[in-house]
Formats: C-alpha cells, sequence, structure tokens
C-alpha cells in the first residue's frame, strides 16, 4: 500500500526535479494523444517541437515570441516571492504599448535618435503606473491586489480600444481602428537579416540576469524574499510590507510596460486592437514553471514559446485544432501542480506491521 | 525538400514561358497548369474557432465547398484562432513558406502582415478579407453584407408595432455603420416612421454584453431587433421577450425559432471556387472583389412564414432589383441626420465612399461615437 507523508523538510531535490518531470509528462501524454487522434505520434511530435526550429525564421519567431513572455514572467516572479500577487500584468502591458505609441504620435514624422529610446522609456513608465494604482489600494486600504491588477486589465483594453476607434486613428485608414504605421525610426532595430529578431529579446536577457543579481545579491531582494516566506519574520526584523508591495508591483509593471512597447515598436508596427494574445497570463504560468528563478524562467519562456509555434505548425502540417496549444500549455501546469505535491510529501511504501497479521490469524 | 525544389523550379520555367506567351498579364501570373498532377494547396486563416456559428464558421464552410467541388486538384488546410497582432504575420509566411499558393486571410487586422509576406513570395496568391491595401499578388475581397441588413431592414419595418428598431453593433467601423444605415433605409423603405436605436458593444463576440444590449433596447421600445455580433444573444432575447430578430451571418432559427425574421448569411463557396481556378488557369488578377445579392454570396434565407404578404412582397421586390442590379442600397437621395443631403437623387455611393462610410443616414438615433 502506498501511503502519502508529509516530509520533515522540504525537498530541494524535487523542487528542481518537479518542472521537468512534468514536462516529461507533458510530452508523454502528448504522444498519447497524437495517438488517439489517429496521428504517428513520433511524426507529430517532429512536428511540433522540432519543424518549428528547422530553419533560421522559425528560430528567430522563438525568441520573438519569448520576448514578452520573459519580461512578464521576470517581473512578476520578484512580486511572486514576496506574495505580491499581480495578475494584470497584461494590462500594464497595454498600457505600457499606449504609452510608447504614444510618445511616437506625437512627434509626428519628426525624425530624430532620441524617440526610440524616449518611447521605451514611455512604455516602462506606463506599465509602473498601471501597476502603482493596485499597489495604491492594497497599502492604503488593504484591498486584494488580485482583484484589482486583474481588473484594471480589462479597463486597459478599453483604453485601447477607445483610442485606437478614436484619437489615435490613422486619418488615412479609412476610419478602421489602428493608428498609422510606424517609421524606421520608431521601430526597435532587427538583429538578425531574414529574421524579426529584435532588441526586445536582449532587454529580456539582460534583465533576467539583472534581475537573479537582485534577487540573491540585494538586501532589496533579501527584503522581498523574506517576506515572502516568512511575513511574521519579516516585520519582526522592521521590513516594511509598503515598500515590498510597491517596489514588488512597480518591478512588474516597468517589464510588462517594456514588453508592451517591444511588441508594438517590434513585430507589429502600429497600434491595433490587440496587443497581445494574452502574454501577460501565460506570463504567470512561465513564472511558476520556471520556479520564480531567473534561469528556469528563461528557460520556460523558451518552452510555452515552442508550445505556440508547434501549435501552428500542428494546424497546418496536422490538421489538429489550434486548441492543440492551450492542450499542452495546460498539461503542462497540472502536472507541475501535481509535481509540486511531492516538494512537501512524499510516497511511502506501507508494510503491514507483523504483529497486526499475528493478531488477525 | 527535392519535390518542392523541382516544384519551384518549373513554377519558375512556367512562369517565363507564362510571361512570354501572355505578355501583358502580370508575371505571377504562373498558370499552375503545369502541375497537373499537383493539387493547388490553398491556406485559409481564421480570427476565431471555426465553429463560432459565425464569421468563422461561415469561412470555413466555404473552405468545404472548395475541397468538395474541386477535389484532388486543391488540398486546403486553415489555421483558426490567429491572433492579429504579432502572430498573423508569423502564420501566414509559413503557410507561404510550406507550400501553400492561394492564401485566404479572412480577417481585418491580417492586413499589413499579408501585405508583408505577399512581398516576400511574390509567386504566391494572398487574398486579404475586409480590407483596402492591394499589391501585385494581394487582392481584397468582400461581401456586400448591408444589402442583407437592407432586406433584413424591410422585413423589421414592416412588422414593427413601436415603429422602433433596435441594433446591437460591434465596432464603430465602416463596414458595420453601414449595415445600420442599410438597415435603416430598409426599414424605412416600407415604413418612413421608424427610428433605429443602436448600442454599441465594442466586440464581435461577447454573448454577456450582447444580451444586455438587447435588453436594454426592448427597453427603450424596440419591438424587432438586429445586431453586428457574432453569438445568436440577441435571438435569443429577442425570443423570451416576445419581439422579432434577424440571424446574422449564420440561420439562428433554432436558437429564436419564433422571432427569427430571417438570417442574413454569407456564402464564400462560390468565391473561393472562382478565386481557385482562376489560380489554377493562370488568370487570377489582383484586384478588389466586392459581391452581393446578385453573385449569391450575401443571401436571406428562412423566412418566418408568419410574415404578412404586402411584406412580403416588398421584400421579394427589393431582392429581386438587388438581383438584376436595378437597384443600389445606396443610391438617392438618402440624407444625414442633420437633414444634409448626402447622396443626391440619381446617384450612389461608389466603392471608395461605401468603404470609409462615417455617417448615420436620418433615422437612425443618437450620435456615432467618436
Amino acid at each position: 500500500m502506498l501511503r502519502l507523508e508529509r516530509r520533515p523538510l522540504p525537498s530541494a531535490r524535487m523542487r528542481l526535479l518537479a518542472p521537468l518531470i512534468a514536462a516529461l509528462l507533458m510530452f508523454v501524454t502528448g504522444f498519447a494523444v497524437f495517438a488517439l487522434l489517429g496521428k504517428d505520434p513520433l511524426a507529430a511530435c517532429a512536428v511540433f517541437f522540432v519543424k518549428p526550429l528547422t530553419s533560421l525564421y522559425g528560430l528567430g519567431e522563438l525568441l520573438v515570441k519569448t520576448a514578452p513572455l520573459l519580461l512578464c514572467a521576470i517581473g512578476l516572479a520578484i512580486g511572486f516571492r514576496a506574495n505580491v500577487w499581480n495578475i494584470g500584468a497584461e494590462g500594464q502591458l497595454t498600457i505600457g504599448a499606449l504609452a510608447g505609441t504614444g510618445v511616437a504620435l506625437a512627434f509626428g514624422d519628426t525624425e530624430s535618435h532620441w524617440i526610440l529610446p524616449a518611447m521605451l522609456i514611455a512604455g516602462v513608465l506606463g506599465g509602473m503606473a498601471w501597476a502603482a494604482i493596485p499597489a495604491l489600494l492594497r497599502t492604503r486600504f488593504r484591498t486584494s491586489e488580485i482583484l484589482t491588477s486583474l481588473m484594471l486589465v480589462y479597463i486597459a483594453q478599453m483604453l485601447l480600444a477607445y483610442l485606437v476607434h478614436g484619437p489615435w486613428r490613422d486619418p488615412d485608414g479609412f476610419n478602421f481602428p489602428q493608428s498609422r504605421m510606424f517609421n524606421d525610426w520608431e521601430l526597435l532595430p532587427i538583429l538578425v537579416d531574414g529574421t524579426r529578431i529584435n532588441l526586445g529579446i536582449v532587454f529580456a536577457l539582460l534583465l533576467a540576469g539583472l534581475s537573479w543579481l537582485f534577487t540573491d545579491k540585494t538586501h532589496a531582494g533579501y527584503r522581498l524574499q523574506v517576506a515572502g516566506l516568512a511575513p511574521a519574520a519579516a516585520a519582526y526584523a522592521g521590513f516594511s510590507e509598503k515598500r515590498n508591495v510597491w517596489l514588488a508591483l512597480l518591478i512588474s509593471g516597468a517589464t510588462a510596460g517594456l514588453a508592451g512597447i517591444g511588441e508594438v515598436a517590434g513585430p507589429i508596427g502600429q497600434l491595433q486592437t490587440t496587443v497581445s494574445p494574452g502574454y501577460g497570463f501565460a506570463a504567470i504560468i512561465v513564472a511558476f514553471v520556471g520556479r520564480l528563478n531567473a534561469f528556469g524562467i528563461v528557460l520556460a519562456a523558451l518552452l510555452m514559446s515552442l508550445l505556440y509555434l508547434g501549435g501552428e505548425q500542428a494546424q497546418i502540417d496536422l490538421g489538429l485544432p489550434s486548441a492543440i496549444t492551450g492542450l499542452f500549455q495546460g498539461l503542462l501546469l497540472f502536472y507541475l501542480l501535481a509535481m509540486d505535491a511531492f516538494v512537501n510529501y512524499r510516497l511511502r511504501r506501507v508494510v503491514r506491521a507483523p504483529a497486526a497479521s499475528g493478531a488477525a490469524a | 525538400m527535392s519535390g518542392l525544389h523541382t516544384l519551384r523550379r518549373l513554377t519558375r520555367l512556367r512562369s517565363t514561358l507564362t510571361a512570354a506567351l501572355f505578355a501583358g498579364f502580370s508575371a505571377f501570373a504562373y498558370a499552375a497548369g503545369a502541375q497537373a498532377a499537383e493539387p493547388l494547396k490553398v491556406a485559409f486563416v481564421y480570427i476565431g474557432p471555426v465553429n463560432d456559428a459565425g464569421w468563422n464558421a461561415a469561412h470555413e464552410k466555404g473552405r468545404m465547398e472548395l475541397q468538395a467541388a474541386l477535389g484532388d486538384q486543391v488540398k486546403t488546410s486553415y489555421v483558426e484562432n490567429v491572433s492579429e497582432g504579432a502572430d498573423a504575420e508569423r502564420v501566414i509566411r509559413q503557410l507561404a513558406a510550406d507550400g501553400n499558393k492561394l492564401i485566404f486571410a479572412t480577417s481585418f487586422g491580417y492586413m499589413q502582415a499579408a501585405l508583408k509576406v505577399a512581398r516576400m513570395f511574390p509567386k504566391t496568391v494572398f487574398m486579404h478579407a475586409t480590407g483596402y491595401k492591394t499589391a501585385k499578388n494581394l487582392g481584397v475581397y468582400e461581401a456586400s453584407t448591408y444589402e442583407g441588413a437592407y432586406l433584413m431592414g424591410v422585413l423589421a419595418g414592416g412588422m414593427t408595432k413601436s415603429n422602433t428598431l433596435g441594433y446591437v453593433a460591434s465596432f464603430p467601423i465602416p463596414e458595420v455603420i453601414r449595415n445600420v444605415d442599410a438597415f435603416t433605409l430598409g426599414a424605412q423603405s416600407v415604413n418612413p416612421k421608424i427610428k433605429t436605436k443602436v448600442i454599441w458593444v465594442n466586440t464581435w463576440y461577447d454573448p454577456g454584453k450582447e444580451r444586455q444590449a438587447a435588453e436594454t433596447l426592448i427597453a427603450q421600445g424596440a419591438d424587432a431587433l438586429c445586431q453586428n455580433t457574432d453569438s445568436p444573444a440577441t435571438a435569443q432575447v429577442a425570443e423570451q421577450k416576445g419581439v422579432y430578430a434577424c440571424g446574422w451571418d449564420s440561420d439562428m432559427k433554432k436558437f429564436a425559432p419564433k422571432a427569427q425574421l430571417a438570417a442574413s448569411v454569407v456564402d464564400w463557396g462560390p468565391f473561393y471556387i472562382k478565386t481557385a481556378k482562376d489560380v489554377m488557369a493562370g488568370t487570377w488578377k489582383s484586384g478588389d472583389t466586392q459581391w452581393g445579392v446578385a453573385e449569391g454570396m450575401v443571401k436571406v434565407e428562412s423566412l418566418l412564414p408568419t410574415i404578412p404578404a404586402t411584406t412580403r412582397k416588398a421584400f421579394d421586390a427589393k431582392e429581386q432589383a438587388l438581383h438584376d442590379g436595378s437597384f443600389q442600397v445606396f443610391q438617392g437621395p438618402i440624407k444625414d441626420q442633420s437633414g444634409a443631403v448626402k447622396v443626391t437623387a440619381g446617384s450612389a455611393l461608389d466603392e471608395t465612399q461605401l468603404r470609409s462610410l462615417n455617417w448615420y443616414v436620418d433615422g437612425v438615433d443618437g450620435a456615432l461615437p467618436k
């Protein structure tokens, strides 16, 4: 008989292994799903996980899609470590895109090297401003940032809809809901010819490195960590909870805002009614699959990005529905949560005590 | 890989031949007839799920009609739920790189992406629905859904008792404003006293919001509703409250058996078949296609049997007139809300004016959101 029993100490090894086992189980289940759908599982897996990466363009797309996921997830992870639950990265991303676009449109067709940096800074500030609202509500009125940050996503999306349908609509665009196309000097430079790889991925990797330094090497990072692991100890040590909440939300708002302006000044090239297919929400999964650790998050973001590309390729080559992407993402999160149980618990084989069997006889 | 190579070489050779033979035709009209054995690969890109009972379902039905009609000559595939942001360009490019020679991008927001990829794949034909930018190998196409809206208006105008009609509208873009106007003009053609009240829900698909909007319109006295959104929610509310409704993009009779006056549906099939045949024959040319009732792309079907004979007659007459081209929805005289004449008697709006239309006709209540 098997019994689940509490470990005396959470297993550090299991903490590392859980995401790897979850990913493996996801592959195995995916294999079975492909077989059930009547596809050759090996060929299907090759289409899903390998084919998107067999061309330079495909590799580029992997990075293009990784950038916003990684940026959002890094910021969120810093908050999650401190028990600050920013669920609204999608909204902060949207406002970042709006703020940066506002700068571009304000300058009109004036060409200058300073416009792109100004747009990026505006994007960061926009994301921070949007994240400051839940921070203020939490520290002032003890309102749950989970609810407020989530609700602000929808407000941000309405604001985006208003601007692209109204004041920021392209005057030459027959009334359609989109801004004018950005000029060349308002776009992030392409790094590799023949792909869409732009500076966004460089920012994302740089910030992943900085976030590692921040959490592991600075006192502010340490304070956030303690607040998350042991709130009472943090309070006893005199760490200000308010300061932590502000710091966590502003950082995650900043990175999400940068992701937003990176999308419109990158692969999209204009402001449209849709800026992101839900990167801000997917980044929550990325942060957890990556164990809230900078290096883990980089790997998780790459995997998540591949799931998107693979889902598209499976539709094209295998005629599978687009739900296949959601299926794999769901499997990954599901197995991760299941595996996480084994960080604190372990399976023990229970052998019946001989005394008991003797009594029965 | 080598097969693809040969195909490409063949294509190139053939294109040179064609260009020589049909000087004057654009060079990319490469006549895929060369690969008689090889089916023409045709791909579709959808903004939503194929089973949405609305816009995407209609395109998917068109794809299946194409596959059924041309059988072995074509090989069709689709990608659904493709977001209009950064993803569209990758998906369209991937489809082109995988050897699809005809690609239909079926949402407005794919315009820039289609334009960019069309430049990279000059020998592939791209067709973009509801857009306005064309290129040598990028054509645009659209259904004159406003003709359907006009005919629904004729029915609604004939049936209303309160002389108040309601319209659940999505986004204030020309395509939708045009439908509100056409619906109102159609109703006025049988009942000059009617007013149309409009609620903008700023979404294509949100049953909750659509339901609320429909309830509000009924509370304001509307007793015949139409919608330019994708779910059957408006028709369902009408059924519950005992007023009339329209089916839009697909027949919604099963959701509103007593309320649905008729359904205005779009049949993309014939157009997809024609386009594929043109590409195979090498006669495809870029351009702007707008098909309506006359071409059988827009159809009003499933009319409620209880519609009285007078209204039915008015409907049949207008449908016939649209069919034979003796009548256009936006032919003068038409006044806007301020009473200013926008279209003079004897003239009609041309395609460019229709595509950028942004004013309400007289008879629509309220101001257009800016």
